[in-house]
């Protein structure tokens, strides 16, 4: 049995089955706009309807942009190894407690990618089997891609803990 | 964290958990084997490896947040240290997604040299990936000719832009130099020099039983596994994965080439190491059709689309080419950025090599998030290796191809 393969009418289909969905179109690439309560129904969804690779997951934090109403966005970037067909997703959250549900269970890659937006972002991916940091130190407690970290740091790296080999 | 297995049974029962069998095994940050900074924990029992546990993180540089902070001319640079063994295809991987942005239309010239580039540097990063699968299986030997061939790349790099291996090639709207015809010999001389060493260097490891040994049935990846892990490139070509850029969204110039996608279906690191090999051969199949054919004419777009810099000659001779000089240079001034965000991927020699770029009216970006492929390929890591040997570790590492600059950034 071939899995399905997505065409051009998924959107709609997609629309037709979640009504109340934003689709937008740039420069050919077409993205969705997915409420945060259903964004987990909506990616099954289309990993059922044959996008079977999950290219990236990323964030983008709003908080100085122009005329931005919610400061995070989520990007999930879908594509299919049969049609080579792209689609983008994207759900935003806000402050305080920024958290959307994880697609682990849906695409294995998003353990990793997902753990990189919590690391950089602090967006608490509800269902993740391993939500820890990525890259930075586990002692580290700011998302440095956020908007309001600065470039330089808070001293962190001045202030690191050095273990010694006599402390050793 | 002891590394010694606890021999000594007096002071401890006899072991009451399967774990207490196991070792724990550090595995860099600082390995010579792991060619670059990423660590690995691993459990073993005995010489079998129960588990992996991969960690990275160790070369992190805050690559993305500087790219908030340079303009997309400046961010040229930074590119070249992610992938920096094919700094030219991360440059061609940038300046893609920023004209996707944009809408820039590059010129014909523009399209076919950057392909000619990207090639060069898919070449030389297979010679060293493979490479080092050979170094660290015992081949010293094919590496040496590998590298010898990077070398010639180099070259031919040094005398197109003045730099051997941080390239910073290409602009917005175009290439940094245009190709000048001691480029093209130096180029023409390698394609015909090269295959012969191609066919030395599978001759002397396609079938040198010691490196088969080591590799065949290792590390095995499925293609079902592939795909739901996001691999991409080489690595899931070598299981059957037809994705290839190039064919599925052909960019610049490839839609004019003749060449095939190379793909395997073991999925194991011989199968790795062939699809590379034969990638090699498709990547001289495309220069050889690309060199002959380079279009005349401008290699940067014009100043009507007000990203290049124009030439020194129409700066002084023409009214559009000053206040274009003028409008590029002054730091308030610049090209408009439209606020939009756009993704857009080149078939990297590693795998599919995107940035998502969010654009708010300067020419600085607001978000430049690189996917790079090592994130995904090494996190596959921990199933590929798990019940072969510690020595099957090395040849599992180097045939993913981890670069750790790519993947920490």
């Amino acid at each position: 049995m071939t899995p399905p393969s997505p065409t051009a009418d998924i959107v709609p289909t997609l629309m037709a089955r979640f009504p109340g969905l934003e689709t937008s179109a740039y420069r050919g690439q077409t993205r969705v706009v997915v409420g945060e309560p259903v964004s987990l129904e909506v990616l099954s969804f289309l990993a059922a309807a044959g996008f079977d690779l999950l290219v990236d997951v990323t964030c983008v934090d709003y908080l100085e942009y122009r005329g931005a109403t919610q400061r995070y966005g989520l990007v999930y970037l879908l594509a299919s190894t049969a049609t080579a067909h792209r689609l983008t997703v994207r759900v935003f959250v806000d402050d305080p407690n920024p958290a959307v549900r994880s697609v682990v269970g849906l695409w294995r890659s998003a353990d990793w990618l997902e753990r990189e937006v919590w690391d950089m972002f602090g967006i608490d991916f509800v269902g993740h089997p391993d939500l820890r940091r990525l890259m930075m130190p586990e002692q580290f407690t700011a998302h440095p891609l956020r908007k309001d970290y600065p470039l330089q740091g808070r001293g962190e790296r001045h202030n690191f803990p050095v273990l010694t080999r006599e402390d050793g | 964290m002891s590394i010694a297995p606890d021999h000594d049974t007096r002071v401890r029962p006899a072991a009451t958990r399967e774990e207490d069998y196991l070792w724990t095994l550090n595995f860099g940050p600082q390995h010579p084997a792991t060619h670059t900074t990423l660590r690995l924990v691993l459990k073993l029992e005995g010489e079998r490896v129960v588990d992996a546990m991969p960690e990275m993180g160790y070369l992190h540089s805050g690559f993305e947040k500087i790219g908030e902070h340079l303009t997309f001319n400046q961010y040229v640079t930074v590119t070249d240290r992610m992938n920096y063994i094919s700094p030219m295809a991360n440059n061609v991987a940038w300046h893609h997604a920023v004209e996707t942005l944009l809408g820039i239309d590059l010129t014909p010239r523009c399209k076919v040299i950057r392909t000619i580039v990207a090639e060069l540097a898919r070449i030389s990063d297979h010679l060293l990936s493979n490479g080092a699968v050979g170094l660290d299986t015992g081949a010293f030997t094919f590496f040496l000719y590998g590298f010898y061939q990077r070398e010639v790349i180099y070259d031919i790099f040094e005398t197109l832009c003045g730099a051997r291996f941080t390239n910073s090639y290409t602009r917005v709207g175009g290439v940094s130099h245009d190709f000048t015809p001691l480029v093209i010999e130096k180029i023409r001389t390698f394609l015909r020099t090269f295959p012969k060493t191609l066919n030395d260097m599978e001759r002397l490891l396609t079938r040198n039983r010691i490196f088969v040994d080591r590799t065949k049935g290792v590390g095995v990846l499925t293609k079902e596994e592939a795909i739901n892990g996001g691999a991409s490139g080489p690595v899931a070509r070598a299981s059957g994965v037809t994705r290839d850029l190039r064919k599925d969204e052909p960019y610049l110039a490839y839609a004019d080439y003749d060449f095939q996608v190379c793909c395997a279906a073991a999925g194991d690191c011989y199968a790795r190491y062939l699809v590379r090999m034969q990638e090699m051969r498709e990547s001289l199949k495309i220069l050889n059709q690309a060199i002959e054919n380079i279009p005349a004419g401008e290699v940067n777009v014009g100043v009507d689309q007000r990203v290049g810099r124009p030439s020194k000659e129409q700066v002084y001779s023409t009214i559009e080419g000053t206040i274009s000089h003028f409008e590029l240079s002054m730091s308030n001034r610049t090209f408009e950025v439209p606020y939009e965000e756009s993704y857009a991927a080149i078939e990297a020699p590693n795998g599919e090599l995107g940035f998502y770029i969010v654009g708010d009216g300067d020419d600085t970006a607001y978000r430049a998030r690189c996917r790079p492929p090592s994130v995904l390929h090494f996190s596959l890591f921990p199933q590929l290796i798990r019940g072969h040997t510690l020595s099957d570790v090395v040849a599992v590492l180097g045939s993913l191809n981890i670069i750790a600059a790519e993947l920490d950034r």
